[in-house]
């Protein structure tokens, strides 16, 4: 190894020495990332551009207002901030695995990477619970002239503005059977109740829960919402996927004890570069789809 | 720690510090700007309906600037690109610098879409959103 002190105006472009002077691995990693967040980029920029095209858009605080075990409370940004906070946290743990892999201390790589793949797990569940309770959560919307229930989805977006209560009270009177029976169930005034309830008992019930306010019925609202939601959580998902992979692949090389035979913990601190973005995207995705 | 550097061709290593302490700081950092973050937006949330359109847009503005400088700690101390020499940086930021134009020209063009929409490409007065209680198909189906 060289120990070589560098002349303050070394011209890096000369050969003999790497450009940078840091070797080959991380520069082309930082210029993957770079490419990646382009990516990243154009997606949120067009997901802004279409928001910015309608007149009303969904509201973050009504759509994501769910936590798990929380039932129909009310809790906006609650378990957005769970998720945030755990991708904060194992990046943390993601950079002090680098830090103890600069001492080539093998043990305290193999903890810090464990506690980051857990960090990762973790992020992947909340997102999972969040993309189901998404999909399966069916609200009440009126289109087409009749009133329908549907989560949010590719296809279907409930988060439109109010529907007018007349309108709605209007449309009951040509609702299906079968949309009442999911609209009652959603109700949830228990059991199965709504098996053995008639048509015009549906229909007071329905009736009954929109003129007290406890039925929102709302219109369509863009479908875009669900394609850009679903299409840029989702990959970035991927990214923390294929992240926690790599790191897997890391841990099992650093208990192989690769990097201690290479003499240095280079490969860790590529792999970490990879996941502290994936949080840094993260930070946008979060502050677009949810805060804002 | 300059010891363990990867290639021959390195000469230079970051000199890496011997203490955890600023990964600590820059997670107190992030985690006390994210609840900034959150205050912003639980305002917004309470205060929904209440607040101008100038007060609206410059509380989500703050946001996005404190989401920037969340990204400019994950960016310059976690991936260490801080610590590297000035014109590897300067390879990663300038090009990322396309982003000012990208998010200003877009969402101007988004905005003019709307506008087009709102008044059939200019053929009648724009109607504001109070007037578009009973949208028409189109408007819900971009």
């Amino acid at each position: 190894m060289s120990t070589t002190t560098i002349p303050t105006n070394t011209k890096w472009w000369n050969g003999g020495r790497s450009p940078f002077n840091i070797s080959y691995g991380k520069v082309m990693m930082w210029y993957f990332l770079m490419s990646d967040a382009f990516t990243f980029g154009a997606f949120l920029i067009s997901y802004g551009t279409i928001r910015f095209s309608v007149n009303h858009w969904a509201d973050p605080n009504h759509v994501f207002n769910a936590f798990p075990l929380a039932g129909h409370a009310n809790l906006p940004l609650a378990f957005v901030s769970l998720m945030t906070f755990i991708l904060i946290f194992s990046s943390v743990t993601m950079v002090l695995a680098v830090h103890e892999g600069h001492k080539m201390n093998r043990k305290g790589v193999e903890k810090y990477m464990i506690l980051t793949i857990l960090g990762g797990l973790a992020f992947l569940g909340c997102q999972a619970w969040e993309w189901t309770h998404m999909i399966t959560g069916d609200h009440t919307v009126l289109a087409d002239n009749v009133l329908n229930t549907f989560g949010t989805t590719v296809t279907g977006n409930p988060w439109g503005i109010p529907a007018d209560s007349n309108a709605a009270l209007a449309a009951l009177q040509k609702t299906p059977d079968a949309n009442l029976a999911s609209i009652v169930h959603s109700l949830g005034h228990g059991g199965n109740t709504h098996e053995t309830m008639t048509r015009p008992q549906m229909i007071s019930a329905i009736q009954t829960a929109i003129q007290s306010g406890d039925l929102h019925v709302t219109t369509p609202g863009p479908i875009a919402f669900g394609g850009y939601f679903f299409g840029i959580t989702g990959f970035h998902g991927f990214h923390v996927f294929s992240g926690v992979i790599i790191n897997l692949v890391m841990l099992i090389k650093t208990r192989l004890k690769h990097f201690d035979q290479r003499g240095h913990y280079e490969m860790i601190e590529k792999a970490g570069l990879y996941w502290h973005f994936v949080d840094l995207v993260w930070v946008f995705v979060f502050l677009c789809f949810y805060l804002v | 720690m300059s010891s363990h550097v990867s290639s021959p061709e390195i000469t230079h290593a970051p000199e890496h510090a011997s203490g955890t302490g600023r990964i600590w700081k820059t997670f107190w950092v992030l985690s006390a700007l994210t609840v900034i973050e959150l205050g912003l937006g639980y305002f917004l949330y309470w205060k929904h309906g209440q607040l101008s359109y100038g007060m609206t847009l410059s509380t989500k503005l703050l946001i996005a600037a404190l989401t920037l400088a969340k990204a400019y700690y994950i960016v310059s101390i976690f991936m260490h690109l801080g610590d590297e020499i000035r014109n590897m940086i300067m390879t990663i930021v300038v090009p990322l610098m396309l982003f000012v134009w990208f998010i200003a020209a877009f969402l101007w063009d988004g905005n003019a879409w709307k506008n087009l929409r709102n008044t059939d490409a200019g053929s009648r007065p724009a109607q504001t959103e109070q007037h578009q209680l009973h949208p028409v198909e189109k408007d819900a189906k971009p």
